[in-house]
């Protein structure tokens, strides 16, 4: 049951990545990675990762995509009448690539084993955001701290850069 | 511990059903006869001025990029609040500092006017 879900749910997730670079329209596109986005999020849940699937949702499904649709507004894309596949060989080429490197890490690595102390045993005794929570707050306490640095840059630049007039 | 997503798949199931349902349903019900001027493209009964597809203004830019740096603040409240109990005091000056930080953001998106819409 769960394995036929997750091969639904990851043909679904490869439907809506294939429509992202096919389709006409820029906002098709979009709403496409929407669904992509939405479908990795019902992985990390499989995982037992519910945090990281709000975060998904929140940040990727929220916030990424008003960006990105904010950006083919300004930019004013129409629908291109005819989809030309340029530089294919390029493509060709950072595609084989990928794959070799996916294949190297699957047949050299162990991609599905367990490594580390936290087992799904401890994620479902202490609970996933818990152990977030925890390792966020106390161990990397500083990284945590720097990252509201890195958004009051964010803040600063986003203004600097929209409000030069001022 | 996935059963308890139940719900959730529940509730997007109802949602679909929802919305496909009621575009099938008129769409089979419906009674339609369609003429050049019913099949137009409207603004609210006006002429139409141009194309939707305008170049829009940069004040919406940076509301969406604030909204992303504030939401990404947000997050950072989730695993915060989970594990408030067991941090204290500490927690809740760690955090201080963190949106202490983000508030000086704050104020000086407000100084720079950023928020109006002139």
């Amino acid at each position: 049951m769960q394995v036929l879900f997750f091969y639904l749910v990851a043909l679904v997730t490869v439907i809506s990545g294939v429509i992202v670079v096919a389709a006409k329209s820029p906002v098709n596109s979009a709403l496409a990675l929407v669904n992509t986005f939405f479908c990795l999020a019902v992985f990390y849940v499989m995982l037992s990762a519910p945090f990281m699937a709000a975060i998904q949702i929140m940040v990727y499904a929220g916030a990424i995509m008003v960006l990105i649709l904010f950006v083919i507004m300004l930019l004013n894309m129409g629908v291109e009448p005819f989809k030309k596949f340029t530089h294919v060989t390029w493509g060709v080429v950072a595609g084989s690539l990928v794959l070799m490197l996916t294949l190297f890490f699957i047949s050299r690595g162990q991609p599905t084993k367990v490594v580390g102390a936290i087992t799904r045993d401890v994620i479902l005794k202490e609970g996933h955001t818990e152990l977030i929570g925890k390792s966020l707050f106390v161990n990397f306490l500083l990284p945590f701290e720097i990252t509201s640095i890195l958004l009051l840059v964010a803040i600063i630049g986003a203004v600097i850069l929209a409000k030069k007039e001022v | 511990m996935l059963d308890s997503y139940l719900p959730i798949i529940v509730l997007i199931v109802i949602a679909l059903a929802f919305a496909v349902g009621t575009i099938v349903m008129s769409h089979l019900i419906g009674h339609r006869k369609p003429s050049a001027v019913k099949l137009a493209p409207y603004e609210c009964g006006m002429p139409l001025v141009g194309s939707a597809r305008e170049r829009l203004s940069i004040k919406f830019y940076i509301i969406a990029m604030l909204f992303i740096v504030f939401d990404i603040e947000a997050v950072f409240l989730y695993p915060w609040a989970v594990v408030f109990k067991r941090l204290g005091m500490f927690g809740f000056a760690e955090m201080g500092v963190f949106i202490f930080i983000l508030l000086v953001g704050y104020v000086y998106v407000w100084k720079k006017g950023a928020l109006e819409w002139e």
